[in-house]
């Protein structure tokens, strides 16, 4: 049921093409010009230390305000985004797993998915689903999570442990079924269990129909999701590409052997204030 | 103090006025209204350097400096579709009207039962008068509180409960400000005497039928005996150029219940104080709040849960979405009394800020005196909505939809407290009505 609907042919030109972009919280540049290109079929591994841009290239992706684009452009599907409100991005097919979902009270988790998929549905040019069908559905997707049942009752992350917050997110994506997944830090706080089931939701979802870029302090979640491509996010660039093999050494040999020398970090610092 | 500053000398006029009238009502009514015009004279309105903290958010001085007309007749008489129209949550309940503080019959109904009474309180002070001589103004005291003291000098009618068993029905009670061309005030008074064992639901609808300014002085004083349970709705629906100030006064005796759902969407400037004592051993109160502010409004709740005697519980949670440049204080004290032992207590106010420009004052406080209490409190002065907001439209959902989901799910740990069906409808569609900046989008999923 997930994908049936999606004939389009892949095409050859990238899903996701980020082109120098340049993003600020204020008066802060994150992201100094970064380039990323995600085809369908792929999965993106970003890797960086903490403070490295992670998190705002997700947000960014995805709509959330707060962030100005100083340079750059994001493309999507052929076309821009960057004027785009979050809500319309969602229906072009990009989903965010927050690093922090958020708790909404008096939602309740099945009200709020119903709004969402019909809001998305009705995007693809999709008939409305009847009640019932909509319920057999959310079960299944609901048990391929381990989700229990009473959590669909319950207000959208109120009361939920930081696990089940994080496999409702996993559970929406399933649910929600975009081209363009975003997973912010997705494994962080998850025990082993937890990665697992996690880990399991996104290999299902995964498919050459859908792209998928997820954003990881550590190694861990590769060993269960392998990517085919990993890149090295440091102070707001991509300083390194690779397939999955440039996970394990950064594993072993941490995030400091590809800081640029001192002195070139001064030179990108003082290009960075030049631009508008 | 000056005539300028307060318009004081009207009150003087009216009250002057009204002794003749007056001479009909047995002594004891007499002295209490005089001592309550007395306090008020002595006291005037909590304004300049008689500003305490009690008042440090909330300024009174648009109610002091105008000057209010004492309505001598109903200012438009009102028919059954009219009243079913407006307020269509009753059927099945008694039902008693006032228009400008005059009952009216024809739109009334009163369901007996044996062994209850429900009366106006006109009636009342003639037909059970030693009852209502024991506990009017016992719980809310003329000397007490200016607003009050003015409430007893002034109120003309209003409702008397005197339950011994379980009521047949709710009793709903509907305070109706007709459209003036000059400021009129009127004094809605309630009391309840729910004896030993006794249940009664209550509500009260406080509204106007115009939109010019218009002041509300009510006082409700609640008594509930040994295992009593008394659910008090109140819905305050009054224009936003009306000014409002309230008093709920609910005195629980042993092991008694009382739940409350206050629910505020009208008014301009309104300060409601619900005072509520626990006077017997094992008491317990459940208060829950909404209120919806927009435009320039000023809701004030000031409550405070006095635990006298041991074993008592007390569970406050009030709400709020503010939209606009309105502005919602909320002070709430918990007293626990020397003795008070084993008191369990928590209060908690939540508000959602729609706009960047809306204010929420939030102040929890707890003073204890026992030994041995459960207390606590939280508040959320108010999250700008921006975080759940931006969640929501990541899905999919439009802005529209967005925010009226988020209002309705917030409102609905409220307003899913509300036992009467019809009358939850009724206040959900109000929230919706109150806050049309956010009515469109789509169909929300069951």
């Amino acid at each position: 049921m997930a994908s049936t609907n999606n004939k389009r042919p892949i095409l050859d030109r990238p899903i996701l093409d980020i082109r120098n972009l340049h993003v600020s919280v204020g008066d802060n540049e994150i992201l100094r010009g970064m380039d990323l290109s995600v085809s369908l079929g792929e999965v993106h591994a970003i890797m960086g230390p903490n403070g490295s841009g992670k998190s705002t290239f997700t947000n960014v992706v995805a709509g959330r305000p707060g962030y100005t684009i100083t340079k750059g452009e994001i493309i999507y599907e052929g076309e821009s985004i960057l004027g785009m409100f979050p809500d319309e991005r969602a229906r072009k097919g990009i989903f965010l797993a927050l690093q922090y979902p958020v708790e909404l009270p008096g939602i309740r988790n099945r009200e709020f998915l119903r709004t969402a998929l019909e809001a998305l549905r009705e995007a693809r040019g999709e008939t409305k689903l009847a009640i019932r069908e909509f319920n057999k559905f959310l079960e299944e997707r609901a048990k391929a999570m381990d989700f229990e049942p009473d959590l669909m009752k319950r207000n959208v992350n109120e009361g939920f442990s930081g696990g089940e917050k994080k496999r409702n997110e996993i559970l929406q994506m399933s649910v929600l079924d975009p081209k363009l997944a975003l997973l912010d830090e997705t494994d962080s706080g998850l025990d082993i269990d937890a990665l697992k089931v996690v880990s399991r939701g996104v290999n299902e979802f995964r498919g050459p129909d859908k792209a998928i870029v997820l954003v990881t302090h550590y190694q861990r979640i590769l060993n269960y999701i392998k990517p085919d491509f990993v890149h090295v996010l440091i102070e707001g660039r991509i300083v390194r590409s690779g397939g999955s093999d440039l996970a394990q050494e950064l594993e072993a040999q941490g995030y400091e052997w590809l800081r640029e020398p001192p002195e070139a970090e001064a030179e990108s610092v003082g290009a960075g204030a030049q631009s508008p | 103090m000056t005539q300028t500053a307060e318009a004081t000398g009207r009150y003087v006029r009216d009250f002057d006025a009204l002794r003749e009238q007056r001479d009909e009502e047995p002594p004891w009514l007499r002295d209490l209204r005089r001592e309550g015009f007395d306090y008020f004279q002595r006291m005037g309105w909590p304004i300049d350097e008689k500003r305490d903290e009690m008042w440090k958010y909330t300024d009174a001085r648009p109610i002091a400096r105008t000057e209010f007309r004492y309505p001598l007749e109903p200012g438009t008489s009102l028919s059954e579709g009219d009243v079913s129209a407006l307020l269509p949550f009753d059927e099945g309940m008694s039902r008693l009207v006032f228009v400008d503080g005059y009952y009216a019959p024809e739109i009334s109904r009163i369901l007996d039962a044996d062994n209850s009474s429900v009366l106006r309180l006109e009636e009342a002070v003639r037909e059970e008068e030693s009852l209502v001589h024991g506990h009017l103004g016992r719980y809310s005291a003329a000397g007490h509180d200016a607003s009050v003291g003015l409430n007893t000098a002034f109120f003309r009618d209003g409702v008397f409960i005197r339950a011994d068993g379980a009521l047949v029905a709710p009793v709903h009670v509907v305070y109706i400000t007709s459209d003036h061309v000059d400021p009129v005030v009127t004094y809605p008074r309630t009391l309840v005497v729910a004896g030993k064992k006794a249940e009664v639901t209550l509500i009260e609808t406080f509204l106007s039928l115009g939109l010019r300014n218009h002041f509300t002085d009510s006082a409700t004083e609640i008594a509930l005996g040994e295992g009593a349970k008394v659910t008090h709705y109140r819905a305050l629906l009054e224009n936003t150029e009306s000014y409002t100030i309230g008093h709920v006064r609910p005195c629980l005796g042993p092991g008694s219940t009382y739940k409350s759902v206050i629910y505020e969407a009208g008014s301009g400037l309104m300060r409601l104080d619900l005072e509520l004592l626990i006077e017997g051993e094992g008491a317990f109160a459940d208060l829950k709040g909404l209120y919806v502010t927009t435009g320039t409004q000023h809701l004030d709740n000031l409550v405070s849960i006095d635990h006298a005697k041991p074993y008592g519980k007390s569970r406050l949670y009030y709400k709020g979405i503010l939209d606009d440049e309105s502005r919602a204080v909320f002070g709430g004290t918990v007293y626990v009394q020397p003795g008070a032992d084993k008191t369990d207590a928590y209060q908690e106010d939540k508000n959602l800020l729609l706009s960047d420009r809306a204010e929420a004052d939030s102040k929890p406080s707890l003073e204890i005196y026992a030994d041995d209490v459960k207390c606590g409190h939280g508040a959320t002065a108010g999250a700008v909505a921006d975080e759940a907001i931006f969640y929501l439209r990541s899905r999919g959902i439009d802005e529209q939809t967005a925010s009226r989901l988020l209002i309705k799910g917030f409102a609905s740990e409220i307003l899913d407290e509300i036992e009467i069906e019809p009358l939850r409808v009724f206040l959900e569609e109000r929230t919706a009505s109150a806050l049309p900046r956010f009515s469109g989008g789509r169909e929300l999923a069951a």
